[in-house]
């Protein structure tokens, strides 16, 4: 169980997550985010937000009702372009998850699912349990954002996998936080902010 | 200090309004107006605010001055709930000044409200955090608000020195004021998201209405944002 924790957390696994910077291109371009300390404070208020939602949903995702946790979520994203990326990350995860998982429940799902909904599934077929579920959930939020950072910004590779390893308390300390049945709610306006502002760029690198 | 306030509004009439200090209320011709009547809240006040708005009334609701969060002599958090139903062809009209965090103080704010198909809603927020040139206290302002048993917005907006990452740029980067303003109305076609400001965006919900959500300097400027 412990390396399906690794493989489906994985970088590699070809859910698409790294199509988006959920809205950092947006922020480098304002100069709101410039360099590795900047980083740092993006990828706190986006663990603290996201990273604990998602982590939350996929936990609640692996035995509850689909269409609540999907309408719930739905709510919890205030930004259009947010939904959007979360959807399409969800379709993503789904079409790699149906080949490697055939016999999970996929029809339970909505149209069109969230994210974190599909990746609770997925880690409901892959034998996870809920603590392993919430970690790989905050893991994927921290290292899609440190990778797109990495990508805007040109930093130095081992200065990021620092950083990253200097977060994984916050990380396991969220993951345990998400699975006490709470579905958190944590806002981010400049987040928000971000993603639609990028949304009306004709040329970007990132999907969202 | 505990307090409850309660208004039910009919159309053309208040057949409840009934409250205690601090949650002093007061009935004019625009609005009924909360109207503070002691410092705080302080640590340890708990103030509920219910509000019913009845089929076809209208209710709106100002109050006569910033909210000042302060710590106090007793344990434990301020807290602040408002609870509003709002029925068919009814409307709500939340528009108080602005909840100030004052340094030191912990304030949670929880607001409920249940829309029934057919009712519209304005709904707006500032937060400022501190007085001039000091720290931040903190603060919770969560939200949720349902249409039609469905939720509509829920989140909530962590903010003070227990948040990390609270004033890095994915959040207020460290704005003093923010705010947000939410519309819904079903009988509206709602425009896609408009930049309003490069720190003001106008965004259409999954569900029947409009948020603006803002950072700004000050409450002056977050406030003209708000009233897009």
């Amino acid at each position: 169980m412990t390396a399906a924790l690794l493989l489906l957390a994985d970088g590699r696994f070809p859910a698409g997550g790294h199509a988006h910077s959920h809205g950092l291109e947006a922020m480098v371009a304002s100069g709101r985010v410039r360099d590795l300390d900047a980083v740092e404070r993006v990828l706190i208020g986006r663990l603290r937000t996201a990273g604990l939602m998602t982590a939350a949903f996929a936990v609640a995702a692996r035995d509850g009702d689909p269409d609540r946790l999907d309408a719930e979520l739905d709510a919890r994203t205030a930004s259009p372009a947010l939904r959007t990326a979360s959807r399409r990350q969800g379709r993503a995860l789904l079409r790699a998850a149906r080949v490697i998982w055939p016999d999970a429940p996929w029809v339970r799902l909505p149209a069109q699912p969230h994210q974190p909904i599909v990746l609770g599934f997925a880690a409901a077929a892959a034998g996870l349990t809920d603590d392993r579920t919430a970690l790989a959930a905050v893991h994927g939020v921290a290292t899609a954002t440190a990778s797109a950072a990495l990508r805007l910004l040109g930093l130095d590779p081992f200065a990021v996998q620092a950083l990253l390893i200097r977060l994984a308390p916050e990380l396991d300390a969220l993951a345990a936080e998400a699975v006490k049945g709470d579905l958190a709610r944590g806002a981010a306006p400049l987040t928000d902010l971000s993603a639609e502002l990028h949304a009306t760029w004709e040329v970007r690198l990132f999907a969202s | 200090m505990r307090a409850e306030a309660v208004v039910v509004a009919e159309a053309g009439r208040l057949p409840v309004l009934r409250g205690e200090p601090p949650l002093t209320l007061r009935a004019t011709p625009d609005a009924v107006y909360v109207v503070g009547t002691a410092a705080g809240p302080l640590g340890g006040d708990d103030l509920h605010l219910h509000l019913e708005v009845r089929e076809n009334a209208v209710l709106r609701i100002r109050s006569a001055a910033a909210q000042l969060a302060l710590p106090g002599h007793r344990p434990g958090p301020s807290r602040m709930s408002v609870t509003a139903t709002v029925a068919p062809g009814a409307r709500l009209e939340w528009l108080p000044e602005p909840l100030i965090l004052g340094h030191r103080a912990d304030h949670r704010v929880s607001s409920i409200v249940d829309l029934c198909g057919g009712a519209t809603l304005l709904w707006r927020e500032e937060l400022i955090c501190g007085r001039h040139d000091e720290p931040s206290g903190d603060g919770v302002i969560s939200f949720r608000a349902e249409y039609a048993g469905r939720p509509l917005l829920v989140q909530s907006l962590d903010v003070g020195p227990h948040a990390p990452g609270w004033d890095g740029p994915a959040v207020l980067d460290g704005a003093r004021a923010s705010g947000s303003l939410l519309r819904v109305d079903a009988s509206i076609a709602w425009p896609g998201s408009e930049i309003i400001a490069p720190t003001a965006v106008g965004m259409p919900l999954a569900g029947p209405g409009w948020l603006v959500t803002a950072t700004a300097p000050d409450a002056h400027t977050l406030r003209a944002y708000l009233t897009r």
